[in-house]
C-alpha cells in the first residue's frame, strides 16, 4: 500500500488542472480518472477585526468526462484567536450537453457542512460581508447548506469567459440567498513553443473575475451586499503543479478592502491505472 | 419451449448489437463532424515546428491515456491507427475540441485552437 502510494506520487502528473479562477467555475471538467489535489488560501485584513487565513484543501476527481466530483476540507487561522477545522463541502458538476457550443452550461450541486467560523470565501452570496469576520471564532453555529450553480462558459479565440449564477440555502430554514461570479482569462500565447521550457508564454494565463452577493429571497438586489474585482494570474509548470494568485479589491464599504488569494493544484492522471501498474 | 427460443433470440440480438456498437467504438464520432469542419485545413500544414510543439502538448495532455508512444494504454485506443491516418485534419481538430464524452474522451477546448491544430500536426506525423 505504501509502495503504491509512493509510486503514485513519484510519477509525474502530466495534464493541467482545469481552473484559472478562484471563485468562478468554467465548463472545463476534470479528465476522467484524474485526481486533482489542490489548496486554495485566502488572506484578509479587516481594519476592525483580526487578520485571517482561510484555507480549502480540495480533492477533485473526474468520474466521467461529463461529471466531476469534489471534496473540500476547510480550515482557518485568525490572528490572536485560534486555528480550526471549519467543515467540509461535497460538490458535483454535470455537463448536460456533450459537445462544445457557443455557451456551455454546467449544473453544479453542493452540500456543505461548515460552521460560522468558516473563512474560506469560496463564494460570496446573500448579504455576506465584512461584518461576518469581526466576531470571534465561533464554532457553535452550524451551517448545513445546499448550493446550486448554473455555470455558463464559452471559449472564443483563446479567451475563456464564464458566468456563474449561485443560489444557496441554509437547510436550517433560512431563505434562499443569491450570488454571481463573472470571469475572463486568456493565455499569454495561444501557440505552444516547440521547445521544452518552463517559462514559455503559453504557460501563463492572466484574467480577472468579479463576484458578489445579490441578497436573498426577501431582499433581492445589491443593497447591503459585498462585491470584489480580482485580477488573476496562473502559472502552469510543465509536468508539475499550477500556481495561481489573485489580489481581490473590495468594491463597497461592506466588502473587505483587500483579499489575497493563493492556489496550488496538482493533477495525478489516471490514478487507478497508475496504482494498478505500481502493484 | 418457444418462450425459451424467443428469449435466446432476443439475447443473441442484444449481444450482436452490443458487439457491433463496441466494434464501432468511438469511431462513431466521425459521423457527427459537420461537413464544414471536415474540410478545414490545418493552418500549420507547412510549419515544421508544429509537429514538435504538438509532440510536447501530446506528452503533457494525452500520453497518460494514449501512451507515451501513442499506441494506446489500458482501455484507451491507439492513435497510430488506420482511423487516425485516414481522418482529415478538420475531423481530428473536431474530436479534440468536442471530445467523445460518452466514450470517456474529454473535450480539449481548454487548449487554444492553434494548440489543437499543433496536436493535429503531431498526430498526422505519426503515420
Amino acid at each position: 500500500m505504501l509502495a503504491s502510494s509512493a509510486a503514485l506520487l513519484s510519477l509525474p502528473a502530466l495534464s493541467s488542472a482545469q481552473e484559472n479562477y478562484f471563485v468562478t467555475y468554467t465548463h472545463h471538467m476534470e479528465e476522467p480518472g484524474t485526481l486533482e489535489v489542490a489548496n486554495k488560501t485566502v488572506s484578509g485584513f479587516p481594519q476592525a477585526g483580526n487578520a485571517f487565513v482561510g484555507s480549502a484543501f480540495e480533492l477533485e476527481y473526474g468520474v466521467r468526462a461529463w461529471w466531476t466530483s469534489e471534496l473540500y476540507l476547510d480550515t482557518q487561522s485568525t490572528l490572536g484567536e485560534s486555528s480550526l477545522f471549519t467543515g467540509f463541502r461535497l460538490e458535483n458538476r454535470f455537463r448536460p450537453l456533450l459537445q462544445e457550443h457557443w455557451i456551455n452550461p454546467v449544473l453544479y450541486v453542493e452540500f456543505e457542512d461548515i460552521n460560522a467560523a468558516d473563512k474560506s470565501l469560496l463564494e460570496v452570496v446573500g448579504h455576506d460581508g465584512i461584518s461576518d469576520f469581526l466576531t470571534r471564532n465561533d464554532r457553535s453555529e452550524k451551517q448545513r447548506e445546499a448550493e446550486l450553480k448554473l455555470i455558463l462558459s464559452s471559449n472564443f479565440k483563446g479567451w475563456n469567459v464564464a458566468e456563474n449564477i449561485i443560489a444557496e440555502k441554509n437547510l436550517g430554514g433560512a431563505p434562499w440567498e443569491f450570488g454571481y461570479a463573472i470571469a475572463a482569462s486568456r493565455p499569454l500565447s495561444l501557440i505552444a513553443s516547440a521547445r521544452s521550457c518552463a517559462f514559455c508564454r503559453e504557460n501563463f494565463t492572466l484574467g480577472a473575475e468579479l463576484y458578489g452577493g445579490l441578497g436573498d429571497r426577501y431582499s433581492f438586489g445589491l443593497s447591503n451586499t459585498s462585491h470584489y474585482l480580482a485580477p488573476t494570474a496562473a502559472f502552469k509548470m510543465p509536468n508539475g503543479p499550477i500556481f495561481s494568485f489573485s489580489p481581490a479589491a473590495g468594491l463597497n464599504h461592506n466588502s473587505h478592502g483587500m483579499l489575497l488569494r493563493f492556489g496550488v493544484a496538482y493533477d495525478i492522471d489516471q490514478v487507478w491505472s497508475r496504482l494498478r501498474r505500481a502493484q | 419451449m418457444s418462450r425459451h427460443k424467443s428469449a435466446l433470440i432476443s439475447l443473441a440480438v442484444a449481444f450482436s448489437i452490443t458487439l457491433a456498437y463496441a466494434a464501432a467504438g468511438d469511431g462513431l464520432w466521425m459521423l457527427k463532424v459537420p461537413d464544414k469542419q471536415r474540410v478545414r485545413t490545418n493552418p500549420f500544414d507547412h510549419n515544421p515546428d508544429a509537429a514538435l510543439a504538438g509532440a510536447k502538448l501530446f506528452r503533457q495532455n494525452c500520453a497518460s491515456c494514449h501512451g507515451d508512444d501513442a499506441n494506446g494504454r489500458d482501455k484507451h485506443p491507439p492513435l497510430r491507427s488506420e482511423r487516425i491516418r485516414s481522418a482529415s485534419a478538420g475531423e481530428l481538430e473536431w474530436i479534440l475540441t468536442n471530445g467523445s464524452m460518452k466514450n470517456g474522451m474529454p473535450s480539449w477546448s481548454r487548449l487554444p485552437e492553434p494548440q489543437r491544430w499543433q496536436l493535429v500536426s503531431f498526430l498526422k506525423s505519426l503515420h
